[in-house]
């Protein structure tokens, strides 16, 4: 077994069988977690060593090749998103391990939060993994069952009806997709993203295949108008879930819209749909970012933000889709939605997780109450306002890497419009983030209770995913040149 | 080497910034030594680069992010004046602030903060692109903001508030203009000049307009000067240092940095954008001064005043003749060294003897004697009483002015002078000859609280009345033009 084989083995399966023998041993979940996070974490860094010196890695399992195989494909791409993921996965299970500890009383929450979570992850490394459209409907359908039973895990009444409206998003969005993979596979024979390539845009159906798939994709994405779901799901579950719904979910059904749009039919698109996918992320991102300033829970603010912060991923298809791609300014532009994909994932889900940490401390998520928790938490408020920083793409984050990035294109391109919608998002940002950090920096009222202590060895996972999204900013050459292995085109115009 | 020192100078702030954060609130000893010990690192450092810069040595250290998008640390003659200035006031201030606070609550995070703001002011001023200069300014911001509601009641909040609410606008205007000028020219070095008629006119005249309004508010032009005077709620180290100088220089030393070395002084008179430039800071400067009247709170009074005075510094560099640049330039120093004495001596009024408002002042003179004489340095100076400070630097704009032909400086002077002795006059005179409200003598003590004081009333004497000598602001305000800027 060569030693790219044994790292995609352990990515891929590490997750998986960690979460069945969580479902045998119930009690154990936190030690199984661990386990999982350790093999995990082994493979990707020998994944990610391998991605850097020797390129991309291709797999055919068993050794049969596509079409008839089953291909996974590792670039620089999908390592970012492998590695982010468990570093995130990492933080959030660390911070889990408390209110899903095994308990004597046996708990529902306990029992099914440690397969479902780890079963999420092995989807989500599924999805980055794979180099056919069929295998990356299999992992996404997994993801999506999987996240709907994580909103409703507590089985409280509201949250039920949140996770049962996600399912309804959830598998319209599943049939539109499977509905224009069906067309391509009927059309060209082959599923194959690298197949695909040569053969799209021959056959009439090929369009409609891809308006479905988008728009499935899209309603998985949460894109405007098909939003509606996310912030009732993300607010209702318990905050570690959030932090996976938020941070990693939406990214997966993302990462297959760029695998789609830019390597498996990168010549279908014209002008006009992607002006139109990039207009209606700028629409979520007005309307999801006025939403939250409208919010009162903590929990509300974080998730209508996602709305927001999901919509200014889709500037990727104007500024570097279709006949942009071979402009000197697609690859910031690019590279610059995957650094806000990576770093919105690790600075969503220290939110969340802070999020999590503060209704431990004060027992609910309302702002007002959390006047002056400053004191009580003050590792747990920096890493919030660190986080901040990030999803308002101020400096040095990797939020503001993304957004110089995407607003130098958006100006080279003479599309100065995305440009403005970026600062505007950056200052709404700031706008209702500010109102809880001012909250948390006031002077507790005199007749407040006090806050539960929280330990610092657990405030110290949000504040770590904080700093790493921060580090992405400030160390951002490497990850930059680590993305661009094996993206198609970089090999043509070369770095600058 | 020449990469290495700019790096230390940065670190000297970064590592006790970062290293106060974990010090406990009851170890006040290690957390003084730490911020005191950097501080006295750092000056060292600077005097021994002001040497070599003065003999023609560079130092660049540069760190790559992303393509396009670098770190660039570049000390040349200009960044040494502010870094300079700023090392100086930032250990007296701290000396300042560790005796003005004793044993109050939160100081592990105040002296974190506070370090971390001169960290990011160091950085403006060794910025070597343009990039790296917004990266910094834009750390200054931040930080900035929990020293403004250090005290955490609803007034500091409120303070706290407008002062983002100014800022974050003004620095998406800011990234706007970068950018756009990037996007025609690639990255911008201020040592190298790129060519931005590449882009046309009606373009670069926008451009413009958006770095006076990024730059605008730091500098507290008018009509984006209203954070500056609610900031006051902040404690008395944080107005005396941030407010009098890190934050309003920043956005100063940002315009002469924008004219001379990104637009350059003939594509800025080309389109004719020096002028407006220099009638909003004339603007600002009889504004300033008229709302200072107004005030009957000590630490109002002198925020408008610095409204008015950093005008001085973006006048001197819009109106590009050489006297004037020099003139702006050595009140960048001057300006700081009055003010901060102000600042300290409001600061120990408020303290020792609860004197906030003016017409507490009465009788001052004889109850704390040490407080007033430096006081009276500061006021004397900022009218511009020869030979102290504030006379050389309004001299030198005055004939910079005619230079420039544009003769109504001088009635610009001239009116804010009067106006200057306006609203200080009374104060001094409250101070002197005003009937004691009571006899009580509060103690000037600690020492630490008057020496710095002391110090910067001296210094404001010293750098009027040798102002011919060879390391003197004005000589190397000279030098800066003689070298860089003149054609």
């Amino acid at each position: 077994m060569t030693a790219s084989a044994l790292a995609l083995a352990l990515i891929l399966t590490a997750p998986l069988f960690g979460a069945l023998a969580a479902m045998l041993m119930g009690r154990r979940g936190p030690a199984i977690a661990l386990a999982t996070i350790i093999a995990t974490a082994a493979g990707t860094l020998i994944l990610l060593v391998i991605i850097a010196t020797e390129g991309a890695v291709h797999l055919a399992i068993g050794g049969w090749e596509a079409p008839l195989g089953i291909q996974l494909r590792a670039d620089g791409l999908a390592g970012g998103f492998i590695a982010t993921t468990a570093l995130v996965m990492g933080a959030i299970l660390a911070v889990a391990a408390k209110p899903f500890a095994g308990g004597k009383t046996e708990r529902r929450s306990a029992y099914t939060f440690w397969p479902l979570a780890l079963l999420l992850w092995g989807a989500l490394n599924a999805i980055f993994l794979s180099g056919d459209l069929f295998n990356l409907y299999v992992g996404l359908e997994l993801l999506t069952l999987v996240a709907v039973a994580l909103v409703g895990i507590e089985g409280k009444r509201e949250t039920l009806a949140a996770a049962l409206r996600y399912m309804m998003f959830a598998l319209m969005g599943s049939l539109l997709y499977l509905l224009g993979a069906a067309l391509l596979y009927a059309a060209h024979g082959t599923l194959d993203i690298a197949l695909l390539a040569e053969r799209v845009g021959s056959a009439p159906g090929d369009i409609v295949a891809a308006a479905a798939i988008t728009g499935g994709l899209a309603a998985k994405t949460a894109l405007f108008p098909f939003h509606a779901w996310l912030p009732p799901a993300h607010s209702g579950a318990p905050a570690p879930a959030s932090a996976m719904l938020s941070g990693l979910v939406p990214k997966a059904s993302f990462y297959i819209l760029l695998r789609f749009w830019f390597e498996a039919a990168p010549d279908l698109a014209g002008s006009g749909v992607l002006m139109l996918l990039g207009g209606l992320g700028a629409f979520a991102m007005v309307y999801g970012s006025l939403l939250a300033l409208h919010q009162d829970r903590l929990k509300l603010i974080i998730a209508y933000s996602t709305v927001a912060q999901l919509g200014y991923l889709f500037f990727i298809f104007p500024l570097a889709g279709g006949e942009s791609a071979a402009q000197p300014w697609a690859a910031g532009a690019w590279s610059g939605a995957i650094f806000h994909a990576l770093s919105h994932a690790m600075a969503k889900a220290s939110m969340f997780l802070c999020a999590g940490l503060i209704i431990e401390a004060i027992g609910h998520d309302r702002l007002p109450g959390m006047k002056g928790i400053v004191r009580a938490l003050p590792m747990t408020v920096f890493a919030f306002a660190l986080a901040a920083i990030t999803l308002m793409g101020l400096p040095p984050s990797g939020g503001f890497t993304a957004k110089y990035l995407m607003m130098t294109a958006s100006f080279a391109a003479g599309q100065p419009f995305w440009a403005l919608m970026l600062i505007l998002a950056g200052l709404l940002a700031a706008a209702y983030l500010y109102r809880p950090l001012a909250l948390a920096f006031a002077l507790p009222d005199e007749d407040a209770p006090a806050p539960k202590a929280v330990s610092r060895a657990r405030q110290f996972a949000p504040l770590a995913l904080a700093l790493a999204a921060i580090l992405l900013g400030i160390l951002s050459a490497a990850p930059f040149a680590f993305i661009q292995i094996g993206r198609p085109g970089a090999a043509v115009e070369g770095l600058e | 080497m020449t990469a290495l020192l700019p790096v230390l100078i940065l670190a000297t702030s970064l590592i006790p910034a970062v290293a106060t954060f974990f010090i406990a609130q009851e170890n006040a000893g290690w957390r003084n030594a730490l911020n005191l010990g950097g501080a006295l690192i750092k000056l060292g450092l600077i005097l021994y680069m002001l040497i070599a810069v003065a003999g023609g040595t560079l130092y660049e250290a540069r760190l790559e992010f992303v393509p396009g998008l670098y770190l660039l640390l570049r000390v040349d003659a200009l960044s040494l004046l502010f870094v300079t200035l700023s090392a100086v006031l930032w250990l007296l201030t701290t000396i300042y602030a560790i005796a003005y606070f004793g044993p109050k609550p939160n100081l592990s995070r105040f002296f974190g903060f506070f370090s971390l703001c001169v960290f990011a002011t160091t950085g403006i001023a060794l910025s070597g692109t343009l990039v790296t200069f917004f990266i910094f300014y834009e750390l200054l911001t931040l930080s900035t903001w929990p020293l403004v509601v250090h005290k955490q009641d609803d007034k500091s909040i409120i303070a706290g508030r407008s002062y983002l609410f100014y800022a974050l606008p003004a620095s998406g205007a800011l990234l706007v203009a970068i950018i756009w000028l990037e996007s025609a020219t690639g990255p911008i070095e201020f040592a190298r000049a790129a060519d931005l008629r590449l882009l046309d006119d009606t373009s670069l005249r926008i451009i413009f307009a958006l770095f006076v309004a990024g730059l605008g508010v730091k500098a507290a032009l008018v009509p984006l000067h209203g954070w500056l005077p609610s900031a006051m709620a902040a404690p008395a180290p944080v107005s005396a240092l941030l407010h009098a100088v890190a934050v309003v220089k920043a956005g100063a030393f940002g315009f002469v940095r924008i004219i001379y070395d990104v637009f350059g002084i003939a594509l800025v008179a080309e389109l004719r954008v020096g002028l407006p430039l220099a009638m909003l800071a004339s603007v600002t400067i009889i504004f300033g001064s008229l709302r200072a009247l107004q005030q009957t709170e000590i630490k109002k009074r002198l925020a408008y005043s610095t409204v008015s005075q950093v005008s001085y510094i973006v006048l001197g560099a819009a109106l590009a003749g050489p006297y004037a640049v020099i003139g702006g330039l050595a009140h960048l120093v001057h300006q700081g060294l009055m003010k901060i004495t102000l600042f300290f001596c409001a600061g120990i009024f408020d303290e020792r003897a609860g004197i906030r408002r003016i017409d507490q002042l009465n009788g001052v003179g004889a109850r704390m004697p040490f407080t007033s004489v430096c006081f009276s340095l500061g006021a004397l100076g900022m009218i511009g009483l020869p030979p102290l400070a504030g006379f050389v630097s309004k001299i030198y704009i005055g004939i910079g002015g005619i230079q420039s032909g544009a003769p109504w400086v001088i009635g610009v002077l001239a009116a804010s002078t009067l106006l200057n002795a306006a609203y200080f006059l009374p104060m001094l005179y409250r101070i002197w000859f005003g009937e004691a409200q009571d006899d009580s003598r509060p103690g000037e003590r600690p020492f630490g609280i008057i020496v710095p004081a002391v110090i910067t009333g001296l210094a404001s004497i010293a750098v009027g009345l040798f102002a011919g000598w060879d390391l003197s602001p004005l000589a190397w305000a000279t030098l800066i033009v003689e070298r860089d800027y003149l054609p």
